[in-house]
């Protein structure tokens, strides 16, 4: 079944017609949010129940140096007890940040209708919050302690991380410093071919890193389990046919996509069957890894759906939050 | 009554159907069991694997207070599969009383220690922070970091994420290199994660005389590739989220068993909870692969027969 991306080759009155009803369907979404604040939510328990007109709200109490989360519930008793009580109250930078995390989940939900401006804002915050992310903790994780730590201890000490545990300057960090400035070389079209220098460093290291351990995790240890016994014997009889069985499967697909992969040899008479033997293990493996995947993918629409659900709109309470 | 042949045929429209029915289908799959289970709060019953059995295994055998490094190589994109394991890992050496080092080669991992910790070890007391957990946080350097851990953990981690030396932290004591902890743990979503420490950590190990136990959770992509480690170089996995609910099934039940009347906190259920969508979103899957399937099938024969 080759499903048509979104209007594609599509006859123009049933495009329109298409359109027309997912216009629909999103109207009822949008009706469903409505009646859902209209409704509201009761919260509270006993006298102290009352019915809130919003959700993705988020309460706050004072917890140490900071603040913790606390249930609307606890909200709703507190002020039954006390109308004035300032202790529990409506956490607004965490509500709107309930609020954006929604918002941006449908905005990326929204490419699945088609390409959009809510999917790009969505999409360009993702990649601008990230490298930002990632450069910051670069900076504080990696250049201020590692190298300026290194080569300048009490500058650093004194200005930057009073908390650094560096009081001689260890001048080997040099190497890195004069490294990384080769590799921003390559910015400069003149200059690029001093770049070579510290790729080659890193790609060299690498390889050689790499080489050495998957010899001995991938090729070794993995060879040496098809020295183990094919007799498996368990607890029960089950349990023997079934580790026996798993054995000789094991043993029989590793000889047999060795035989599909090897090439110097026309793949007729037994080869040829071997082979073929190979292509359905490989097939099943392939097979496992989408149906991994399809598993993967699911869990994290779950947990945005679930998320949309509980934080956001307050339909479902499974941690009780609200 | 002779169908006209100009009429596209029944697999001729589903053929051509617009797949943003198919989106809107799993996520129906997907959204309803959430509610069911959100609104009923009952989830499905597990059946742990020998891998996931292994894992908790691994975790139980050990005598209380053994030392744990526990790597979270996750960030937010892949909580939603790998966030429910941690959850579950963390507490579960919290029960046997064991020590926890938490660190992370992902720069996005450092606040999810902290979170994991907190909500886990938060309501016990008795978890003191450098004393029976500790944070080494984010490190730069993905399989150099693995290599240094290897010969000299505090090479790699020189402080905890606190800022304090690792010579001044009690459970640190004694703890050289990552041999020295009698298991560990990668909760991975990728590069750098399990398979590294595999090949970088715990097969250097394989032939000293102390081989490093290792227990890999992983996300569903990346879980194939994990399994032919099991069971000579890691002696569990968690595979997805399927995994994690039978190891949160696992850890809930020794839970009961201890205290048949202990009332489960829903946040120690997530990945169970997550297993009903899981169910419905398969069938829709078997459903339009079968009928994918079907269609081609039928299309070919009337293409034959024309």
């Amino acid at each position: 079944m080759s499903a048509l991306p979104p209007g594609a080759g599509l006859d123009p009155a049933v495009a329109r017609r298409a359109t027309r009803l997912w216009l629909v369907v999103l109207a009822v979404i949008g009706a469903l949010l409505v009646i859902r604040a209209i409704v509201g939510t009761e919260v509270g328990t006993g006298d102290a129940a009352r019915t809130v007109h919003g959700f993705g709200m988020v309460f706050v109490e004072p917890s140490g140096q900071g603040f913790a989360e606390v249930p609307a519930a606890a909200w709703a008793d507190a002020v039954a007890q006390d109308p004035a009580q300032q202790r529990i109250t409506l956490s607004w930078p965490r509500t709107v940040g309930v609020w954006a995390a929604a918002l941006l989940t449908l905005a990326v939900f929204s490419f699945l209708w088609r390409d959009n401006p809510f999917y790009k804002l969505a999409e360009s915050i993702v990649v601008g919050v990230s490298a930002g992310y990632v450069m910051s903790v670069a900076a504080w994780d990696t250049l201020v302690p590692k190298l300026l730590g290194a080569l300048a201890p009490g500058f650093t000490k004194a200005h930057l991380m009073p908390a650094l545990d560096v009081t001689a300057t260890d001048w080997w960090a040099l190497v890195p410093l004069v490294l990384g400035m080769l590799l921003l070389c390559r910015l400069a079209q003149r200059t690029s071919w001093l770049g070579v220098f510290p790729l080659a460093f890193v790609v060299g290291t690498f390889s050689g890193w790499k080489f050495v351990q998957y010899v001995e995790s991938d090729l070794l240890a993995q060879v040496a389990t098809m020295f183990d016994p094919l007799w498996v014997p368990g607890d029960t009889l089950a349990a023997t046919i079934g580790g026996t069985a798993g054995a000789v499967l094991i043993l029989v697909g590793v000889l047999s996509v060795l035989a599909y992969f090897f090439f110097s040899l026309e793949h007729r008479g037994p080869l040829g069957g071997a082979a073929k033997v190979g292509i359905w293990y490989l097939m099943i493996t392939f097979g496992a890894s989408f149906g991994f995947t399809v598993m993967g993918r699911i869990a994290l629409l779950a947990a945005r759906c679930e998320f949309l659900f509980d934080r956001w709109l307050w339909l479902i309470d499974p941690a009780g939050n609200h | 009554m002779s169908r006209d042949p100009r009429l596209p045929s029944l697999a001729d429209r589903l053929d051509r159907i617009d797949r943003r029915w198919i989106f809107l289908a799993m996520f129906l799959a997907v959204a309803v069991p959430i509610l069911w289970v959100g609104v009923t709060g009952r989830t499905f019953p597990e059946s742990p694997t020998p891998a996931v059995q292994g894992a908790f295994d691994a975790v139980e055998s050990l005598p209380p207070g053994s030392k744990v490094a526990i790597s979270m190589d996750f960030d937010p994109a892949s909580a939603g599969e790998l966030q429910p394991m941690a959850t579950a890992i963390v507490r579960h050496c919290a029960m046997r009383g064991h020590s926890i080092c938490a660190m992370t080669l992902w720069p996005a991992g450092g606040p999810i220690i902290d979170a994991t910790l907190k909500d886990v070890l938060g309501a016990r007391p008795e978890y003191r922070y450098g004393e029976n957990f500790v944070s080494l946080g984010f490190q730069a350097g993905n399989e150099g970091v693995m290599k240094q851990v290897n010969a000299d953990l505090s090479a790699a981690f020189p402080t905890d994420a606190r800022r304090t030396p690792l010579a001044d932290l009690p459970m640190m004591k004694g703890v050289r290199n990552i041999a020295d902890f009698d298991l560990l743990v990668s909760v991975s979503a990728g590069y750098p994660g399990a398979k590294e420490w595999v090949q970088f950590t715990v097969s250097a190990t394989l032939t000293s005389g102390k081989p490093l136990r290792f227990v890999a959770g992983s996300t569903g992509v990346q879980t194939p590739q994990l399994i032919p480690y099991y069971p000579t170089q890691m002696v569990g996995i968690l595979g997805a989220i399927k995994g994690a609910a039978e190891y949160e099934y696992l850890v809930n039940d020794a839970v009961r068993r201890a205290d048949p009347a202990a009332s489960i906190p829903a946040r120690f259920q997530e990945a169970q909870r997550r297993m009903a969508p899981q169910l419905f979103g398969h069938v829709l899957m078997i459903a339009l692969i079968l009928l994918g399937n079907a269609v081609f099938v039928a299309r070919r024969a009337r293409g034959a027969s024309a």
